[in-house]
């Protein structure tokens, strides 16, 4: 990265990003919605301002590493890469088409840049731990950070907490799972599905460092990625509360739009709403 | 004939008998020493499975997973991406047995050279029962694309085995087994991922053994000899890649096949040579092995009686076949 963004330009960027992924959406015909929406300024946050990243050498070898767990929110992913400047912004009509490097769930061997293949749940917080235990143990690099997101829902999966016993174990320190606190998946409210509270006192007692955020506060999204680079006795885990579908009020809060993507009438509405912050701005084509 | 550099002692009693997982032990050590990206992943199972033979040579390099096989896979998987080569070691039964999406998606998918050890695999497992007697492993890896399945034939090519995988740089699955079984390779034996050998030449029948079985095959071929049949003994230890060209040759010329492993016959070796042959040529097929079964407790020794997987209670079927079955000559 050049230039450092400031708060308000990561704002602007992250609702860049939420055009792109309704775009994106609207294109494929298919995918998820809700879940990417929420972590815009998530995934925009770490790929333009906290992680160490080279975009046009995506496997330079001093690079912070990102796992996406939940593969299915995805385009999130791919439209922070573009505004990183991975690929062109064009590329991103691609997703989930036939021939394109833009697969539907990642694929690491189709498109530089992707550090896993995800899709069935559960299995991103291992491999990152993979990476961190290697970075910390084998090769003696403390200065460089592994970062995860991971979905709520996705914390029913076993393998998820095979892996915080594991990364409490080995106070896997460069490890920093964030989880995208959306309290929705496909059958309906986490709490309802399968209840994870206290979310918290599960990691703390995994023996992880826990951290609370407001997951649409870049400036909290920060400051909770330099804390976690801080403590160094613990993996850390940062809660992020978001909404989901935020920024595109007939899409928030509504678990429906978990796997539904949105109709061109819709993504018009959609744009719309993004575009003015929910009407709060007006812009001189309106 | 064949110039396959056969123990010379291999049909005689006091052929020496080692597990074949000793020689995975030796095997990863050298390949530790000459590499020092290969690092080793257990899930308690440290001691049984050999890999504690690296863990003392190389304890920095060994990490200890606990009774999480899902883990075990996933965390060699990120491993992998830091530019390790991960070697992971379980019960077959566990590993693959319970972790074969992580294994498809992060692995194998993913393309990265992780590499599956399954230890104690087969009935040979023994007192343990049918929970322990993974036979469903060969099915459950060859089906996946990228990885490589080797069944090593003895402790000797397990070595060679271990050794060769190390550097393959690919998904790779290694079957071993817990029972002493007869060494009837030698240090100058040939092996190499996806090469079939001939161990005995033959015109009649074309024996096709992978495994400890390819030793049986060899213990049938020598009683068929004295009815005056001459079968070739194909041994296989690589099930994926196929060595197509190597097994095609030899049923070609002696039209028939009988294949033998100690695994479901439904998707393993015997399901792959019968792809094989049904794409290629209609020559008959035999295939020995579990019968769309699980195993039981019992000794090695019995169950191995008891279902059928030695030389001396595999012959009446062998010869019902050779008797029965006509040898397939191309232009039929």
């Amino acid at each position: 990265m050049s230039e450092k963004l400031t708060v308000i330009q990561l704002q602007h960027k992250a609702n860049d990003v939420r055009k792109s992924i309704i775009k994106m959406l609207l294109e494929a015909g298919s995918g998820h919605s809700a879940g990417p929406l929420g972590m815009a300024e998530l995934v925009t946050t770490l790929y333009l301002d906290i992680m160490n990243i080279r975009p046009t050498q995506p496997n330079w070898n001093e690079r912070d590493y990102f796992f996406l767990s939940n593969g299915h929110t995805i385009p999130v992913q791919y439209a922070a890469m573009a505004e990183a400047g991975y690929f062109e912004k064009e590329e991103l009509k691609t997703l989930r088409k036939l021939g394109s490097r833009l697969q539907g769930h990642p694929e690491r061997t189709k498109l530089p840049g992707l550090e896993n293949t995800s899709g069935p749940l559960g299995s991103g917080v291992s491999q990152a731990a993979g990476v961190a235990y290697s970075l910390q143990y084998f090769d003696n690099q403390p200065h460089r950070f592994v970062y995860v997101v991971t979905g709520d829902g996705e914390l029913n999966e076993g393998n998820i907490w095979e892996a915080a016993m594991f990364a409490g174990k080995y106070k896997l320190s460069q490890l920093c799972v964030f989880v995208d606190r959306n309290n929705i998946q496909i059958d309906g409210n986490t709490e309802d599905v399968m209840p994870l509270e206290s979310l918290r006192g599960k990691w703390e007692n995994f023996g992880w460092h826990v951290q609370e955020i407001d997951g649409h506060n870049v400036e909290s999204i920060q400051d909770a990625a330099s804390m976690a680079r801080a403590i160094r006795e613990k993996p850390s885990v940062i809660i992020a509360h978001t909404i989901p579908g935020k920024g595109v009020p007939f899409m928030e809060y509504d678990y429906k739009w978990h796997g539904g993507a949105p109709n061109s009438e819709q993504a018009k509405e959609a744009l719309r709403k993004i575009r003015t912050l929910d009407g709060k701005i007006v812009g001189e084509h309106e | 004939m064949t110039d396959y550099a056969l123990n010379p002692h291999y049909a005689s009693d006091d052929v020496t008998r080692e597990p074949n997982r000793a020689g995975f032990g030796r095997g990863l050590l050298e390949a530790g020493k000459k590499n020092e990206a290969i690092v080793a992943l257990c899930a308690d199972l440290t001691d049984s499975t050999q890999i504690s033979v690296f863990r003392d040579a190389f304890p920095n390099r060994f990490v200890e997973v606990g009774i999480a096989e899902q883990n075990l896979v996933t965390v060699a998987s990120g491993m992998a991406r830091a530019g390790k080569i991960p070697f992971t070691a379980s019960y077959a039964a566990f590993s693959p047995g319970r972790n074969w999406e992580q294994i498809r998606t992060t692995i194998c998918l993913n393309d990265q050279p992780v590499k599956i050890v399954g230890a104690h695999a087969g009935i040979s497992v023994g007192p343990d029962g049918a929970t322990h007697q993974m036979l469903e492993d060969i099915a459950l890896m060859r089906v996946l694309p990228n990885m490589v399945v080797v069944v090593p034939g003895d402790s000797i090519e397990a070595e060679k085995a271990t050794l060769a995988i190390a550097e393959n740089n690919s998904p790779s699955y290694l079957r071993l087994a817990r029972e002493k079984t007869p060494v009837f390779t030698t240090e100058h034996s040939p092996f190499e991922i996806g090469k079939a050998y001939v161990l005995r030449g033959g015109d009649d029948v074309t024996l096709l053994g992978t495994g400890v079985m390819t030793y049986h095959m060899l213990m049938i071929a020598r009683m068929l000899e004295q009815d005056g049949i001459h079968a070739e003994v194909v041994h296989v230890p690589t099930i994926k890649p196929l060595d197509e060209e190597t097994i095609l040759s030899s049923i070609r010329k002696t039209g028939r096949a009988i294949t033998a492993e100690e695994a479901q016959i439904a998707g393993g070796f015997g399901g792959a040579i019968a792809e094989l042959l049904s794409e290629h040529m209609p020559a008959p097929l035999k295939r020995m092995g579990m019968h769309d079964r699980f195993g039981e407790s019992g000794t090695p020794d019995e169950l191995a009686v008891h279902f059928k997987l030695t030389a001396e209670t595999m012959i009446d079927d062998v010869r019902g076949f050779i008797d029965k079955v006509p040898q397939y000559k191309p232009g039929y």
